[in-house]
Order: structure tokens, then C-alpha cells, then sequence
């Protein structure tokens, strides 16, 4: 990876003796002079412990949801705030995520209904495991759906890759972007650095001099990206388009992976979670607007939202696609919450996204409609909802060799060809 | 058929020209143990051994063992209870209260979310202790506001702190010295002033008081843990309590191997009733087995409420329970087959250890009722027979009859602990630990052999490990990447550190990626190298170490006279062995860096010259100071290097 030795002192860039400079950081540099061809992102963001995705996106049209769930249903939209967002006529959005509404309406956000993995099992543990393999059902899989959907880049080796081209927002490196890719795992972006300058070139050259491969290939890929985020780090980041980001570690991330984008240092894939979903108690409060579910809800609604304002016209580029490792149950347990069920919502927004519509295959929740006479059953992989944008948005084609023995993709046309 | 080969020949290699190449998930190329073949020389044996066996050798350990003899200190190092223990181990548990309680006691004391809830709708009345009342008192409040409710409660009229202290006082506790503020708490806590230490913890801006965490002495500093939260008290004394232990017990692979077992069958902290069942789970169902027989620990973990909780097998039950009246409107509960799967999955056979999934199912059935006396108050086991499924059974090709009770699970448990896959499951998962990531396959062959033989006795399996040529082979040999505590807990051992509390150390743990106590998945932390490097908890680690050798991390105290002046002599400290070439060269470049700078500093400084300059000028650093800072420099860049890393 010598092509991918570039020592950046300060601000000055200077090249060392491996020839010309890749092609992706040419393109940084001279951005402004010229129209560069960006890349194309896709951010993609787990709600881990199995969000209830039938209280997300209500089927308020479907009597038997309020039949299922006498005490926790959100109720058919009457344009207060404790109940459903119209988005269809049938599918409404639980009022928390009021702020995604104007999105959808700008045909921007897509939501599919009745999405996720055909595996049966209800263990978080295994469920997480197989979506983020992107191989429901086998466990041998050591490497990640997002790794491998990142191409060896089409203009030849000249032209490595960003080393920030594959980013995790958090302290651990997900099993979605393990893989022979490089990626990076963030904590936060204005530390993302040896916070003490002293110690940081004496570091840099003792890891990228080591012997100790596991940790010379780790060390390089780090202070590669530690050098191209030090620009970043110099003035406080200042959202765009008047965005603002909830407080908690979700906003920032978000945040984090907006500044990202913008500063235009290669980054194609990005990956974050959300945790606390596992709503088995209590899911909804006094009033559909208060409760666990909302509070998550809100925090979830407002970060994405200021997301896409934030970014503004660069969302052309990128997209953003939400997953959770199975649903609820369609009837409410004896808690007020519910247990760990089957098909969820997926949610697709952002650059190239066919929004404002509902996909998927509505199956009912009639008791012969259900998944084991528990859950909503499973009409669409989540497969045919990552692939279609990993081939369509991120262009690339392989998309069996990024879903191995999935042989039979099942695009809905979220994204625009 | 002749005529058929030729286009069958065609078909096949066309399919094979056709077959779209699916990548393979990255595959260790053929693994090549010929490394552990190769001995390692009988100094080299002493420090690896050390190495693995203890969570890093202090200043003079290596020697002393080898004094001792290699052989002779792992056979004590096998048998804890000949080790005296470090006195000052127990000063530092005794404050820890949490960790000595019953899982009654735990949930009285330290409110669970649940019984603020009660207290928030009125349904139990505010505790009388005004400590614990203040505690839950701004919980309270956050419920009710969430839930758009009135508050009938008054708020305890709180003495505001002017009252309490004097402005000077006030001045102190805000922006004093550290040591003015110890002294000014300790006076407090003490009762020499005149106001009351709970009064004045409770009437500070939480802000403020968190501040103070490092001032106070360990009980008050519990005190105001509790105001935060009286659950965050839990974790609080079990971070320190594990903490303390691997970084001052004389029984150091004993705390190795709580360390181990208890990830191997994990709990989650953080999931509901567990947050107050997890002490007496690690002090009850772990530690006191990890020598011990196999079925032993099988049996305490299987009957611990913690883990039953955990892994929801306290809820299940069989599918034809008979619903009692008042529950008719409750959802039919049935069987919940978690705890099943992992006990096959992870705690015995392994993934691949040939059972199906009828058998989880059938397995399932077996524990049905094994469950706990109200959880949520902290009851204990207890085995319902009402609940349980009386059908047969078929586990593993075992016919469990119709008509049992308890003992369909027992059985179950025996049939585990005998079964050649869990003998060489839980063998290559202590030798993963202890060797390498790749264990050699004999060598797990060998320690399966003995773990059936002796019926699973641990403390003859680990010998079996310790005494193998393999444990003491190139292969073997800092072939493994410290874990984010033993980094740490290796980092203070190395450098003496003096530990004034361990809380910000487990902080920063969980900043290295290995939050304690808190990983969510059953499968516990991984022991793998791969697991822990990655780009965040790399920088993770330097940080970590800059910081606490310029006496940057709360808590901790290093004293700069510790280090010697001499780079390599430094390394040689740290290391307990030399740098590496590459380590030793750019900690000596940095060395003519800070040499260059400090000369150009101080040509530069009129101070130097006999000051012309009228102007008041910051006081220079004493010249000892300014070469201390060096060395403490030079001993971070060890700490964080790579050579640092491996053990």
C-alpha cells in the first residue's frame, strides 16, 4: 500500500517519492479549481435491541392493530400530537418523528414496511450478527455487508483509496465493516488524534515501523487517517442550513459523519448505532408522545433530520439507510411493551431515493397473516433494500459477491437507475 | 454413455468458467505451528510466563520468580489459597460495600429504577435515610416531569450551601488546590466543622460535587456516586473492586481466570434486575470455582439468578402451563429458548459442537422452572416445579423420561459437562487466553484429554496448559495483544503507580473499547487480537498512556523520581525486556527533539541572560522539573508503544 504513504506536514502537502499522488486526494486539492467527481456515500445506521417498527410506521389503517394493541396502538392521525402522521392514507409515522414528515413529502424519504432478515432467530445476539454479516443463517462469516460492498477502486492502484474511506462512528469496529478494506473506527472526531503533540510523530513512526504486523497495519491506517482529519479538527464544525443536532452520542455521530462528507477527504461508507430499542416494558407512555419509544423516537427523528439539512445540497451523494435486527411482536405483551418478533421498517433517504411512498409487500395482521401467529411477516430481505443501493447508489454491481448466496436480488426501485 | 462426456466435460468447466467467484470471507492461510515447537530460553520462559499468568509484572516480580523458580511459582500460582494475600487489598475492598450484599440487600439499598418508578406514582413512600431520599429525589422529579404529572410530593427543603459553609469554604471546594480540598473534606467527614459531610454533599450543584470526586476520601466519595445515581454505586464498587484486585492481589492468576470465566459466562450489567445481581454472581458463581470441577461452575451459573435473568430463562415456561384466572388476560408465556442456546453455544459444546436445534428446543424444556423468587427485589433461585415441562425429553441423543422435575436440568448439565466437544471447547478457549489466538490443535487435544480424565477439573487442565511445551514456545511468545484492563492494569503495575481510586481507570477502559462488566452479548469479551485493535482504541491507548505518566488521569499519582534518566535502562523497567529497534529509535529522536527544543527555549529566555526585562515574567520551571517531564515523556512512549501492547 506504498501509493498510500502520503505525509502531510501541517497544512502543507508534500508528497514522498511514490509517484504522483493518488487520484482521490488530487481531486481534494484541487476541488476548487475544478468540478470534482465525488463520491458517493452510504451511511448506514443500526437501531440495535429490535426497534417496533409497527409503532414507527403505524398501519393505522388496519383495524387489527388496534385490536393487537389496546393500550400501546398510536392512534389514526387527527392532527394532534399524540397521534399517527399521515404519510399514505394507510402508514403513518409515530408523531416523534415529526421532523423526518418534510422530508417524505419532498420525496426524499422512502419507508419499507415488512423488511428484514428471513432468519428465524429472535436472539439479538445472532440476529445483529447475521444482518450485519449480510449472511442471515450462517455464522462463519467474519467479514461485513458494508466492507464488502466497498469497491477496489476501477482507476487502478495510482488511485488508492482514502484511508477515511470506510468510518465507524464509535469505539469498537462493527461487523458491518470488518473485512480486508480498511476501516476506521471514530470515537469523536476533535479526538480523533495523540492528544499530547509530543508524543505524536514519535508514535506514528514507531507503528508504522513495527514489526508487529496486527499492529503496523492498524497504526498506519490510523495516523493516515489522524493527518487527514487534523484539518478538520482546527475550527469548531458549524452545521449547515440551520441544522441542529439533538445532544446525546447519536446527534453527534450523525454530525461527525456530516462534517465528514463535506470535507471531502474520500469517505464512501459510514456506519453507526443506536441502541435501547428493546422496549419489552413500558414502550409507550401516559400519551403516545411521551414514553420510551417516543423519547427514542424524538432524539432518532431530530438527528436525522438535521442530517439532511445539514448537508443540504450535498445529499445528492449520499444516502442513508436505517435496519434493526428483527420487530415486535404485533400484540402488545402483558407489560405495556412488546417482545422480540420478525419483519421491521426500514427507512432510505437521501441522494437518488425514490421517497414519499411506502414499499414493500403490506401482509396483514390477521392471525393466519402473521409470522408464527406472533409476528408481521417478512416480505421484503433486507438484502434487496442494501443491495439496491449498494449497486444503485454506490455503483457497485457485485452485489452477490457483497450478499454471498444471495443469488436473486429483489429490487423495489427505491433508487433512481 | 461415451458420447455424453464430452459435453459433460464442456458443462463442467464451463460451469466452472461461469461460476462467479464469491469471495471468500478473509481465511487464515493454513496455520503453521512450527513456532511452537521452538523452546524459549529459561529467562524468556519466565517473563512469558508472567506475562500470561499475571496482569504484568511490577518492579522486581521477574526476579523474584525466577528466584523462585518457574515451576514452583506457577504450582503456587495454582493454588491461591497458599498465597498470602496483599494487606492492602483489603483496605481498599472494605469501603465497597455493594460487592459484600445480598441480592436483597443490593436492591433495598440501592434503589432500582423500578422502585423509584413506585415512588414516583406514589406507591411507596420516599426512604427515611436523607441520603438515599436526596438520591432518588431528582429521579422522582425526571419521572414525573416526563410523565406530565403533579408533584404531591413536597421536595426536601434543602439547607443551601451558604448556609452550610463559609464563602471561604465555598471558595476552597470551587477552585482550591487539590489538597486543600482533600483536607477540607476530610475535616468535613470527620465532623470537626460544623456542618454535617451529607448536608453538604447534598445541597452542592451535582456538577460541583462531581468535580470533587478526586478530593474525597473512599466512603464519601461513595456517597456522592449514590447522589448521581444508587445504581451507578454498583458498578461504581464492582470497576474498583475488580480493579484493585488485578493490580494488588498476590493471587494474581486466580484474578486472571474470574477475569476469564466470568466472560465465558457472560452477564450484562446493564440489563434490568442484573444491574444489582451481578456482585454477588461474580463473588458466588465465579471466583469461588475457577480451580475447581467444570460441572461446578455449570451448576452456579445455571442456578444464579443473575444469569437467569440475563438470558430470560427465569420466564420460561413450559407452553401448556395452565393460566391462573387473575393472569387471563396476560399474553400466553411460553418457553424461552435463550438460556438453552447459549449454555450449548457458549458455555459448553461451541457453535460446532454437533448439537441441533431441536435439541436447544428439547434442552429448553428441561430448565423450564428454573426461575427466581421476585427478581426485581433480589430473590434467590428457586426451582418451580408447577411451571415445568413434565414430557420426555431427548437431548443429544439422551432420554430424559416423562415425569422429572429439577433434575431434567441437572441431568442436562451432566450430559454437557462429560460431552468430548465441551472438553475441547473450553479447552481451546483457555488456551486462546493463555497461549495464542491459533492454539496448536495438540495442545488443546492434550488439555481436553485431561479435562475428561479428571472430570473437569480446572486447577489439572490449566497444569496440563502451564507445563506444555507449547506454553513455553516461540509460538507462544508475546503472541498476544493485552485486553484494554490488562493494558491498563499492566501500565500502573509497571510504573508503581500510587492509586488513590481506580474509578477513572475503568473509565478509560471503557474508552479502550472493554466497558467492565458491560458487554452486552452472552458471547463475553473476546480474547482475540483482533478484537481490540482498531483505530479509535489504538489512539485510545496512547493517550492513555501520555496521560498517566505526566499524572494526567485523575486518581492516579506517578512519581517522576521513578524513572530513570536512561532511555534503554527505562525501557528495560517497562518492559521488562528491550525495546525494540524501532521503539528505541524513535524514542531517541524524540529525545534530540525535546533536547534541540529546550536548548533553543532556553537561548531564547531573557530570564537565562540575568533578565534586562523589567516586565514580570512566568517563573521558569525548575531545572528538574523540566528533565522529570522527560523522562515521564519517554516512559508514556513506552507504555503506548507497541512493544507495550503484547504480552
Amino acid at each position: 500500500m506504498n501509493n498510500r504513504r502520503i505525509f502531510l506536514k501541517n497544512s502543507a502537502l508534500a508528497m514522498v517519492g511514490m509517484g504522483s499522488a493518488p487520484a482521490w486526494l488530487s481531486r481534494a486539492l484541487y476541488a476548487q479549481d475544478a468540478p470534482s467527481p465525488r463520491k458517493k456515500v452510504l451511511v448506514a445506521i443500526f437501531q440495535r435491541g429490535a426497534v417496533d417498527g409497527l409503532n414507527v410506521v403505524v398501519p393505522f389503517g388496519e383495524k387489527r392493530y388496534y385490536e393487537l394493541r389496546p393500550t400501546i396502538a398510536i392512534p389514526q392521525p387527527d392532527g394532534t400530537a399524540d397521534s399517527a402522521i399521515d404519510l399514505d392514507g394507510f402508514f403513518g409515522l409515530h408523531p416523534s418523528l415529526a421532523p423526518l414528515k418534510p422530508i417524505y413529502d419532498a420525496g426524499q424519504l422512502a419507508v419499507v414496511h415488512a423488511a428484514g432478515s428471513p432468519d428465524p432467530t429472535r436472539s439479538h445476539f445472532d440476529a445483529q450478527d447475521y444482518m450485519e454479516s449480510g449472511t442471515p443463517g450462517r455464522k462463519a462469516t467474519a467479514d461485513g455487508w458494508l466492507n464488502r460492498a466497498l469497491m477496489v477502486d476501477a482507476a487502478g492502484p495510482e488511485s488508492a483509496s482514502s484511508p477515511v474511506r470506510a468510518i465507524s462512528m464509535g469505539s469498537e469496529l462493527p461487523r458491518s465493516l470488518r473485512g480486508r478494506n480498511d476501516a476506521v473506527s471514530i470515537n469523536n472526531l476533535n479526538d480523533f488524534k495523540i492528544r499530547d503533540a509530543r508524543g505524536a510523530d514519535t508514535f506514528e513512526s514507531m507503528y508504522t515501523g513495527t514489526l508487529d504486523k496486527v499492529l503496523n497495519g492498524t497504526g498506519r491506517e490510523t495516523f493516515d487517517a489522524v493527518k487527514i482529519l487534523q484539518s478538520l479538527q482546527q475550527q469548531p464544525y458549524q452545521p449547515g442550513g440551520g441544522a441542529h443536532y439533538p445532544n446525546g452520542r447519536f446527534g453527534q455521530a450523525l454530525m461527525q459523519i456530516a462534517q465528514l462528507v463535506k470535507a471531502d477527504v474520500g469517505l464512501e461508507v459510514a456506519f453507526t448505532d443506536v441502541g435501547g430499542w428493546d422496549t419489552h416494558v413500558n414502550e409507550v407512555g401516559a400519551k403516545p408522545s411521551a414514553g420510551q419509544l417516543a423519547n427514542l423516537l424524538g432524539n432518532f427523528g431530530q438527528a436525522l433530520a438535521a442530517f439532511y439539512q445539514d448537508l443540504g445540497d450535498r445529499m445528492a451523494d449520499v444516502s442513508v439507510v436505517t435496519m434493526s435486527e428483527f420487530g415486535r411482536t404485533a400484540k402488545e405483551n402483558g407489560n405495556r411493551g412488546t417482545d422480540h418478533g420478525h419483519a421491521n421498517v426500514m427507512f432510505a433517504f437521501g441522494g437518488g431515493v425514490k421517497g414519499g411512498k411506502v414499499y414493500g409487500d403490506w401482509p396483514g395482521l390477521q392471525p393466519e397473516q402473521l409470522y408464527e401467529n406472533r409476528d408481521l411477516n417478512l416480505t421484503t430481505d433486507f438484502r434487496d433494500v442494501l443491495g439496491e443501493l449498494v449497486t444503485r447508489h454506490l455503483g457497485n454491481r457485485q452485489v452477490t459477491n457483497v450478499f454471498p448466496g444471495y443469488t436473486k436480488p429483489r429490487f423495489r426501485g427505491l433508487v433512481a437507475t | 454413455m461415451r458420447k455424453y462426456l464430452a459435453p459433460a466435460v464442456i458443462l463442467l468447466s464451463a460451469a466452472a468458467l461461469l461460476a462467479a467467484p464469491v469471495p471468500k470471507a478473509d481465511q487464515a492461510a493454513k496455520p503453521d505451528y512450527s513456532a511452537f515447537k521452538k523452546k524459549l530460553t529459561p529467562d524468556d520462559q519466565v517473563l512469558n510466563a508472567v506475562d500470561r499468568l499475571t496482569f504484568g509484572p511490577r518492579p522486581g516480580d521477574v526476579k523474584s520468580v525466577r528466584k523462585m523458580g518457574l515451576k514452583k511459582w506457577i504450582d503456587l500460582q495454582l493454588h491461591p489459597e497458599r498465597i498470602p494475600e496483599n494487606p492492602e487489598l483489603a483496605t481498599r475492598l472494605e469501603p465497597l460495600e455493594s460487592l459484600r450484599l445480598t441480592p436483597d440487600q443490593a436492591a433495598h439499598r440501592y434503589p432500582t429504577p423500578q422502585l423509584i418508578r413506585a415512588v414516583a406514582q406514589g406507591r411507596q413512600l420516599m426512604p427515611a435515610d436523607p441520603l438515599e431520599r436526596a438520591a432518588i429525589e431528582r429521579l422522582v422529579r425526571r419521572i414525573k416531569t416526563v410523565r406530565g404529572e403533579p408533584d404531591n410530593d413536597p421536595l426536601q427543603p434543602r439547607t443551601p450551601l451558604d448556609q452550610l459553609l463559609s464563602p471561604g469554604q465555598i471558595r476552597t471546594l470551587r477552585s482550591g488546590s487539590l489538597d486543600q480540598k482533600k483536607e477540607l473534606l476530610a475535616s468535613l467527614a470527620a465532623g470537626n466543622a460544623a456542618s454535617n459531610i451529607d448536608d453538604v454533599l447534598i445541597a452542592l450543584p451535582p456538577p460541583l460535587r462531581n468535580q470533587l470526586l478526586p478530593a474525597a476520601t473512599p466512603d464519601v466519595r461513595r456517597k456522592m456516586v449514590m447522589l448521581n445515581a444508587p445504581q451507578q454505586l454498583i458498578a461504581y464498587d464492582l470497576s474498583e473492586g475488580k480493579l484493585y484486585r488485578a493490580i494488588l492481589s498476590n493471587r494474581q492468576l486466580e484474578e486472571e481466570l474470574v477475569d476469564f470465566w466470568y466472560n465465558h459466562f457472560n452477564v450484562f450489567l446493564d440489563k434490568g434486575a442484573d444491574r444489582f445481581l451481578v456482585p454477588s454472581y461474580e463473588r458466588d458463581a465465579i471466583r469461588p470455582h475457577v480451580l475447581g470441577h467444570f460441572r461446578e461452575l455449570l451448576e452456579s451459573t445455571a442456578t444464579n439468578p443473575a444469569m437467569l435473568f440475563y438470558l430470560d430463562n427465569w420466564e420460561s415456561v413450559a407452553p401448556d402451563t395452565q393460566r391462573r384466572p387473575a393472569a387471563a388476560n396476560r399474553p400466553v408465556r411460553g418457553l424461552n429458548e435463550n438460556y438453552a442456546r447459549e449454555l450449548m453455544e457458549l458455555h459448553t459444546l461451541g457453535v460446532d459442537g454437533g448439537y441441533t436445534q431441536k435439541d436447544v428446543t428439547e434442552v429448553a424444556r428441561c430448565f423450564t422452572g428454573w426461575t427466581i423468587r421476585a427478581p426485581q427485589a433480589g430473590g434467590g433461585f428457586f426451582y418451580n416445579d408447577k411451571v415445568h415441562d413434565k414430557g420426555q425429553k431427548v437431548v443429544l441423543g439422551v432420554v430424559i423420561p416423562a415425569g422429572g422435575g429439577r433434575e431434567d436440568g441437572e441431568k442436562v448439565l451432566d450430559i454437557l459437562a462429560k460431552h468430548p466437544a465441551t472438553a475441547k471447547f473450553v479447552s481451546r478457549e483457555l488456551a486462546q487466553r493463555f497461549v495464542a489466538d491459533n492454539p496448536p490443535p495438540e495442545l488443546i487435544d492434550r488439555m481436553a484429554k485431561t479435562f475428561q480424565k479428571t472430570h473437569g477439573d480446572m486447577r489439572e487442565v490449566m497444569k496440563t496448559m502451564l507445563r506444555s511445551p507449547q506454553f513455553s514456545s516461540q509460538g507462544a511468545y508475546r503472541a498476544k495483544i493485552k485486553s484494554p484492563f490488562e493494558m491498563i492494569a499492566s501500565a500502573i503495575r509497571a510504573t508503581g503507580a500510587e492509586l488513590d481510586y481506580a474509578f477513572p481507570l475503568a473509565q478509560q477502559i471503557a474508552q479502550l473499547g472493554e466497558p467492565l462488566y458491560r458487554k452486552l452479548e452472552p458471547t463475553g469479551y473476546s480474547s482475540v487480537n483482533a478484537q481490540w485493535i482498531n483505530s479509535a482504541a489504538l489512539l485510545a491507548r496512547m493517550n492513555f498512556a501520555l496521560a498517566l505518566t505526566s499524572n494526567r488521569v485523575p486518581g492516579v499519582k506517578i512519581d517522576p523520581d521513578h524513572f530513570t534518566a536512561d532511555p534503554a535502562q527505562m525501557a528495560r523497567q517497562m518492559l521488562f525486556t528491550d525495546a525494540s529497534p524501532q521503539t528505541r529509535a524513535a524514542i531517541e529522536k524524540a529525545l534530540e527533539k525535546q533536547q534541540a527544543a529546550s536548548q533553543a527555549a532556553d537561548a531564547a529566555s531573557p530570564a537565562k541572560r540575568g533578565g534586562r526585562d523589567q516586565k514580570p515574567k512566568a517563573v521558569p520551571p525548575p531545572p528538574s522539573a523540566a528533565a522529570g517531564s522527560t523522562s515521564a515523556l519517554v516512559a508514556g512512549l513506552l507504555l503506548g508503544s507497541p512493544d507495550f501492547q503484547r504480552r
